[in-house]
């Protein structure tokens, strides 16, 4: 197949050519952006939270007095263990993916002068910690008598567990088991190290300090009442959780139930990425409308081009050219649009993608993407030329000795 | 000469359906997503209070004892507040904070709910327009005695009493009393702007500034012994004591003035410095450099209240629309290049370049309109779509009558547009080439 003629014929219609390969290079640029940030969108939705999601679920109520938060937290943990079906039900003050209450900054002297990052308390009841399904990495589990009642927020020294991610963030390439950090006058020493255990809300720091995380073991009280997590056989928890919703009415009637974070911890991530499940499925749809509109462009152009060289077309094959030559003559030209469309599509691409990074948190675009975005289109491309280029394929030669 | 184009046009664009199909869809996509998202954009960026809310300030102060941060707490502490507040040096003033509380309402026989309450004080009702269905709002007076009364909306109104006149009736809020004296009309301000606050935080996902107004409002008083410990807290310095709020190092009451004229601004702007560097020379404040008074629509741009992911779905659709713009374009010139010995003959018979660029311009306006109605229904659609989402705002979506003509003008301008420079190439084609070869 030889170029020169079809660049040739493509230089008479430089206009048309022009625009196609715009709207390639456009198609391109929003292809390789959209599919980046729908990859970004599913990629937060995959945080590991560390905790046995599939068999815990969060009952929490509201509006009591919280001067019988003793009394509340004796008649519940009593009453939804006699649930059938609940393994395990242990007080605590927060859990992954539902409302945060216990958002800290904490420091590494106990002067307050080393800043160590704002992070989240989870403080949990007896119970909880082999509830929760957390895996340890190093040090030990939490004993018994590690759980201290609270006077306010947090025992006033305790020992800790924190997550892998954290310790390095607050001693990078050292041990961290029996270091210290404090809270005002809130004291820590790390007791063990925790795989993962997600905060319940993304990071005020973005995405990398969503492990920021620290398990403080204490006892149920007044400052720590009315969230509760119950731990049951994946199976069966629906059914467990429905029932321990049921039983509030009896068990605490004078506080009132929240339903939005009375869910097993899988709805409640559910609900926390919904936004983002949105996102990208209005991602996906804008790029398949994109393909769709280039596609149908394609096609239009290249009819137009088919039916007004019908003579020429007529004159080639009865000059001999076979039903392939022709063919090829309009996937060929076709793909040396799209390749430079997607030539000043890549630029494009990278200059979209600085914009957004300035507006956005968003990464570099990753170079894969480009000749990913590129074949795309050049498959896109040759389907859309297929029809006009078969149709021209088709012209008989005996055209020629017409109307000429 | 137009109805004559326009018979032209619509020959022209019976005569080969396809194509004309295929541009009329590429239109109708385009405007559909773009007005859709714009139209989200128009209703989430729009002034919540026009004509009104370039008298509404905010006035800011640090507090914070701790090194200077780059900007002061986005509410203030309770002192500052009510120092500010009770100095009553604005044409009007309020205090702003919000809380959860259980309610129940003895005549009605429904389970306790939780109510989300807001505490203020007596100013906020005519500061900031809000429109009464039965009775009003309460006096300066019951600021001042801590009466026992409050406000419902209307939805509260709905659900506890059939929308019934509830005024006189009694809400038992958490362990107290409270009378109603007033039932709201359907209010629902876009944003809920007399609370936006940390939009700095939020990473872009502000959609909660656009949730309901609350349930209740109470004289802030009464609600501190009403629901003492219950109130919401933006964040302390320190550890707080919970139990006394009102000294607690944390800030938690937003303030808002109303100054009808420029001097009466400038005056408030020096009344807040002044009032800071006087805290700071008792020694209350270590900060007195940076107090700030925006403007009700500066301090909604502030907080960068319209969700990122909403800014993006518009870039998009705009970039979307820009494609079908090519798209558009390149189909044109095929359109009219193919007639182009109907072209030759008009000219050959007197027709003008401009005749010629005019009728191929109508041509392209009708394409326009078509696309424009069927960008209508497409925008009808996916603004149902967004009404679908779980997202705070997704009862406030509709299209309004300005937005529908936005539609169409959209559509037109876009068709135009694309139109030019196929018209343009048609009217410039020499008659006598394509006469040849007819």
């Amino acid at each position: 197949m030889q170029i020169q003629p079809i660049l040739t014929a493509l230089r008479k219609h430089r206009l048309a050519t022009m625009l196609i390969a715009l709207e390639i290079a456009l198609a391109c640029a929003v292809l390789c952006n959209a599919c980046f940030l729908i990859v970004n969108r599913v990629q937060q939705t995959r945080v590991i939270s560390g905790v046995d999601e599939s068999a815990l679920a969060a009952i929490k109520l509201t509006g009591y007095d919280p001067a019988r938060g003793v009394d509340l937290n004796a008649r519940v943990l009593s009453g939804l263990a006699k649930i059938p079906g609940v393994q395990s039900v242990s007080a605590i003050n927060q859990v992954p993916f539902g409302d945060h209450a216990g958002t800290a900054g904490i420091t590494t002297d106990p002067e307050g002068k080393r800043f160590g990052g704002v992070v989240d308390f989870y403080v949990g009841g007896p119970g909880s910690f082999k509830a929760l399904g957390v895996q340890l990495v190093a040090g030990r589990v939490p004993q018994p008598g590690e759980y201290q009642p609270v006077d306010f927020f947090v025992p006033d020294d305790s020992a800790v567990w924190v997550t892998r991610v954290l310790a390095e963030h607050l001693w990078p390439g050292v041990d961290p088991l029996g270091k210290e950090f404090w809270t005002g006058k809130f004291h820590f020493r790390v007791a063990g190290v925790l795989a993962h255990l997600a905060r319940p809300y993304g990071g005020e720091g973005g995405p990398s300090t969503i492990e920021w995380s620290v398990y403080v073991p204490a006892q149920p009280g007044a400052q720590l009442a009315a969230v509760y997590l119950l731990r049951a056989d994946p199976a069966r928890l629906p059914q467990v959780l429905r029932d321990a919703r049921a039983a509030m009415a009896t068990i605490a009637p004078d506080a009132v139930l929240d339903s939005k974070a009375s869910q097993t911890i899988g709805s409640l991530r559910e609900n926390y990425f919904r936004q983002d499940r949105v996102m990208a499925g209005i991602l996906v749809g804008v790029i398949a409308a994109l393909l769709l509109v280039t596609a149908l462009g394609i096609v239009g152009l290249a009819s137009f081009w088919v039916q007004q060289r019908r003579r020429q077309i007529g004159v080639r094959r009865a000059l001999g050219a076979t039903r392939g030559d022709i063919l090829r003559y309009f996937q060929t030209e076709n793909f040396l649009i799209v390749s430079g469309g997607i030539a000043l599509g890549m630029v494009l691409a990278f200059g979209l993608n600085l914009m957004l990074m300035q507006h956005y948190e968003l990464p570099r675009l990753p170079l894969y993407y480009l000749p990913v975005g590129a074949l795309a289109l050049w498959v896109l491309g040759q389907l859309a030329v297929l029809g006009p280029a078969l149709r021209a394929a088709a012209v008989p030669p005996v055209v020629a000795t017409r109307s000429v | 000469m137009l109805g004559y184009y326009l018979d032209l046009a619509l020959r022209s664009l019976k005569r080969n359906k396809v194509l004309t199909a295929l541009m009329v869809i590429a239109i109708a996509v385009g405007i559909g997503a773009s007005m859709t998202t714009l139209t989200v954009m128009h209703l989430l960026s729009g002034d919540p209070l026009p004509g009104k809310s370039g008298t509404l300030f905010y006035p800011q102060v640090d507090p914070d004892p701790g090194p200077k941060q780059k900007h002061p707490y986005d509410v203030m502490d309770y002192r500052s507040a009510f120092d500010l507040w009770s100095a009553h040096r604005a044409d009007r003033q309020t205090m702003i904070a919000s809380s959860q509380l259980r309610l129940t309402s003895p005549q009605v026989n429904l389970p306790p709910l939780m109510a989300k309450a807001l505490s203020t004080t007596s100013d906020f009702f005519p500061m900031f327009d809000v429109p009464f269905r039965y009775g009003n709002g309460w006096t300066a007076q019951d600021d001042v005695s801590r009466a026992r009364v409050a406000v419902i909306s209307s939805d509260l109104n709905d659900k506890l009493f059939n929308g019934a006149n509830s005024v006189g009736r009694t809400l038992r809020l958490r362990d107290t009393d409270m009378r109603i004296i007033g039932v709201l009309a359907p209010w629902r301000p876009s944003p809920q702007f007399y609370e936006v606050a940390g939009g700095r935080y939020s990473n872009g996902d502000t959609a909660s500034f656009y949730g309901r107004p609350e349930d209740v409002f109470m004289p802030f008083e009464s609600s501190l012994e009403v629901n003492s410990g219950g109130m919401n807290v933006f964040t302390c310095w320190s550890l707080p004591d919970p139990a006394h709020l009102k000294t607690a190092p944390c800030v938690w009451v937003a303030v808002w003035v109303q100054l009808n004229d420029a001097a009466g601004v400038v005056r408030y702007r020096h009344f807040v410095a002044d009032y800071a560097a006087q805290q700071k020379a008792m020694g209350r404040f270590a900060h007195a450099d940076d107090t700030r008074m925006p403007s009700l629509m500066e301090w909604l741009d502030y907080n960068q209240v319209v969700p990122s992911d909403v800014r993006l779905q518009t870039w998009l659709a705009f970039a979307f629309l820009l494609i079908c713009l090519f798209n558009t374009v390149g189909l044109l010139l095929a359109k009219f290049l193919r007639r182009a010995g109907e072209i030759g003959v008009r000219r050959a018979l007197g027709a003008s370049r401009t005749a010629v660029f005019a009728q191929c311009l109508v041509e392209a306006g009708l394409i326009g309109l078509l696309g424009g109605a069927g960008g209508l229904l497409l925008t009808l659609f996916g603004l149902w779509l967004v009404r679908r989402q779980p997202v705070e705002y997704a009862d406030l979506v509709h299209l309004d009558t300005a937005m529908f003509l936005v539609t169409f003008a959209l559509a037109i301008a876009a068709s135009l547009l694309a139109g030019v420079l196929p018209a343009l190439r048609a009217s410039r084609m020499p008659p006598g080439l394509q006469l040849k070869t007819l």
